[in-house]
């Protein structure tokens, strides 16, 4: 079968399929929207219990994880290619301070009891269950996003190096690299939502 | 001389021979048989579990099994029928098969993320199917999933939804798929409204699939968290709504009817043309009222809810909405029947089925404006008119129009022809059997038979008596319809059988591996019959 490469018509599908994801969590964000309006201030007084340091922390790494993926792309068209591999892991280095931030942030609410169906959570005002439900599902989510980008991310670094991702041939990259921005636009919604707005 | 010798894409030419030739085949008309053959197991099935309800109803009292068996049945046939044959339905099957074809293309833009969906699909349907096995017996939520009983019951409901969840991940890369295949591999010259009027409606669908099946998707992960973790979102003791279940839930499950009936209609306005030979009657508004449909489609959900818990306003807006989106189907059958006007009419069975799918599409169409309407829909919500309402829709809309589809594009599919007698035999069962199935069910639903029951008072026997006749006669129907379709080969079928005008016909029956030996070159509408 002949195959011709077509990347306007693969960008056109990675953002349509994008804009799948921004409606999935867009029924997330519905839900929020809705609990919050009935439980003000229940939310109100729910979101004091996060921790908005780790929550900084972790936007400033998804930025710069952003950046350095557009870095690796830029980097790749111009044909340099151990450029293009290192910003990608950077990128990938960012990830995982972000899982590990993510790991001690769960950790510790899970410690004092602090989940959904826990004896403690189940006995709570309905405002506090509902914003810590919504809490662990929604960063849950994002979390799972993160892990499948960052495997796309690594598939794609390998592919610079053995050099089938190249100057002539980087579509993969250019959605990987839009997968990934999706990763980062998600978190920038969630850390006001849930951290910031107290 | 060097000339290529071009295979049909049913000869095994690749490395490897039998099922897995086809199990790893890329090519999109194999894909849509593969869709097909499966399909047909789940619609037979679902098939049978519906005969085995119309079997327990046919005497008030408990005939055969119990209650709580007949929750089951009617919630795993909803699962079936809805969610593995009707909402992948015409799209995936003849929108894989002929949707290239069609548009001149060689196959559609992401072939192996095509073969990919359909892994997706027999996953998903493996899993939903799963429920009956595993677990605490099989679900009895009805398809709905409705908060929060769904988070209640002790019945396997988690493979039930996550079955769905999967079905609906493959039924959005279809819709990604065939929307960048319609963007970017159009054949030279064809602008779109140059385009047949298949790919219209399927471009209008895919757009409903990629922007409505996620929602879904989530509210589904949603209940499957509630279930294992007491997440709370919709249930009322932990502070949850479970009218915003039911709001997430017709979100896309409205926007689904349409995913399931705008294919339907696209094949019935292919056909329409060929067998009157007639140009079709106004094009462009056929073609804009599927994006229409497609659009208003996504306001009206909440007319599932009227009996539920809203304000007066929302209902009454809703209620608006549901009738304009009444136009636009309205304006497409009125074009259908306006081509047929003076044009040289060939009866064949794929024009039978087209017809009998504008009938039973008019029957349910007009029944709908009545639930659509708030006052008439508090006297029949949940009752067996709405049962006979969305059978004439998607069975006697949706299903015909497949039967349609099947005769009409059988000839190129297989290179082969069947016997018309047969067919037009099958269709006055089917007809016949169908009508008197549903029909009396509108009848004893006005007088107040619930939905969803396996009991009933003495008034309403001869109505289910009727019914279940009805649905034995529709069974023998399939049956005549699959043996002569499917048992034995007959005669070869020419290129061009019915003198369509669409490129599908320009090419051989079967088509070469590649459809197109050199890819056409569009100068004109596609319908033009002197
Ligand atoms: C021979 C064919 C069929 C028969 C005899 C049949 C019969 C039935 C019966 C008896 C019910 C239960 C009604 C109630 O108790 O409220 C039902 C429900 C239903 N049927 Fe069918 N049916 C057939 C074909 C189909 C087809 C082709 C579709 C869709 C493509 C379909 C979709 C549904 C759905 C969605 C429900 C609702 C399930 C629920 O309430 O959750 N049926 N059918
Ligand atoms: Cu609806």
């Amino acid at each position: 079968m002949e195959m011709n490469r077509d990347d306007e018509g693969a960008k056109l599908g990675m953002w349509i399929f994008i804009f799948t994801e921004i409606l999935l969590f867009g029924g997330l964000f519905l839900v929020y929207a809705v609990m919050r309006n009935r439980y003000s201030d229940e939310f109100h007084q729910a979101a004091h219990q996060l921790n908005a340091f780790i929550g900084t922390v972790n936007t400033v790494v998804l930025l710069l994880s952003s950046a350095t993926v557009a870095m690796s792309i830029t980097a790749v068209r111009k044909g340099e290619k151990r450029k293009g591999v290192l910003f990608i892991l950077i990128t990938l280095l960012c990830a995982g301070v972000f899982l590990i931030n993510k790991y001690f942030e769960w950790g510790h609410k899970l410690s004092i009891g602090l989940y959904p169906g826990s004896e403690m959570m189940v006995g709570l005002k309905h405002g506090y269950i509902l914003f810590f439900s919504l809490y662990f599902f929604m960063t849950g989510l994002h979390v799972l996003h993160l892990i499948a980008g960052s495997i796309i991310l690594t598939i794609i670094m390998v592919r610079i190096q053995i050099g089938s991702i190249n100057a002539g041939n980087n579509v993969l990259l250019e959605n990987g690299g839009l997968y990934w921005h999706l990763v980062d636009l998600i978190w920038i919604f969630l850390f006001p939502l849930l951290y910031l707005i107290t | 001389m060097a000339e290529t010798i071009t295979h049909s894409y049913l000869e095994n030419t690749g490395r490897y021979k039998g099922i897995l030739a086809w199990l790893t085949s890329t090519d999109h008309k194999r894909i849509g048989l593969m869709y097909m053959y499966a399909m047909m197991v789940f619609f037979i099935v679902g098939v049978l579990l519906g005969e085995l309800m119309r079997l327990e109803l046919f005497r008030p009292g408990q005939q055969f099994y119990s209650a709580q068996t007949y929750n089951g049945i009617f919630t795993i046939h909803g699962i079936i029928m809805i969610f593995t044959v009707v909402i992948p339905g015409l799209a995936a099957v003849f929108g894989n098969f002929c949707m290239p074809l069609l548009i001149g293309a060689r196959d559609v833009a992401f072939p192996r993320l095509n073969l990919f969906s359909w892994y997706l699909y027999i996953l998903g349907a493996a899993i939903a199917l799963s429920s009956q096995f595993l677990g605490n017996g099989p679900p009895d939520t009805g398809w709905t999933f409705y908060a929060p009983y769904s988070i209640q019951t002790h019945t396997n409901v988690v493979a039930a939804v996550f079955g769905a969840f999967v079905l609906g991940f493959s039924s959005i890369l279809t819709g990604l798929n065939f929307i960048v295949t319609i963007h970017r591999l159009r054949a030279a010259g064809m602008t779109f409204f140059r385009m047949p009027l298949f790919p219209w409606s399927l471009y209008a669908t895919a757009w409903i699939q990629v922007l409505a099946t996620p929602i879904v998707g989530i509210t589904l992960l949603m209940v499957i968290a509630e279930r294992w973790l007491r997440i709370g979102f919709f249930d009322p003791s932990l502070g949850g709504d479970p009218i915003l279940y039911q709001h997430l839930f017709w979100i896309y499950s409205h926007p689904a009817v349409y995913i399931m009936i705008l294919p339907a209609m696209g094949v019935i306005t292919e056909i329409i043309p060929t067998f009157a030979q007639r140009r079709v009657f106004g094009y462009k508004a056929i073609a804009l009222s599927s994006l229409a449909i497609a659009l208003v489609g996504y306001f009206v959900w909440a007319h599932h809810m009227y009996t539920s818990g809203m304000s007066i306003t929302a209902r009454w807006v809703f209620s608006l909405l549901t009738f304009l989106v009444a136009v636009p189907s309205a304006i497409k059958v009125f074009n259908w029947v306006t081509t047929m006007y003076k044009g040289s009419i060939s009866v064949k069975p794929p024009f039978l089925f087209a017809l009998g799918f504008i009938f039973l599409f008019m029957i349910g169409g007009l029944t709908g404006l009545s639930l659509g309407s708030l006052a008439t829909d508090i006297h029949v919500h949940d009752t067996s008119y709405v049962v006979a309402h969305f059978h004439y829709i998607i069975f006697g809309g949706v299903g015909f129009a497949f039967f349609a589809a099947l005769h009409y594009w059988y000839p190129k599919m297989y290179g082969r022809m069947y016997n018309f007698r047969r067919a037009n035999i099958a269709f006055g069962f089917l007809f016949v059997g169908f009508n008197l199935l549903y029909f009396p069910q509108f009848v004893i639903g006005i007088m107040g038979m619930p939905r969803r029951y396996f009991d009933y008072l003495p008034q309403f026997t001869l109505g289910h008596q009727l019914s279940t006749i009805g649905g034995f006669i529709l069974l023998i129907g399939i049956i005549i319809m699959l043996v002569n379709l499917f048992s034995k080969k007959g005669v070869k079928a020419p290129d061009n059988p019915w003198g369509g005008k669409t490129l599908e016909w320009t090419i051989p029956s079967p088509p070469p591996v590649e459809n197109f030996d050199e890819l056409p070159v569009i100068t004109g509408e596609p319908y033009y019959f002197e």
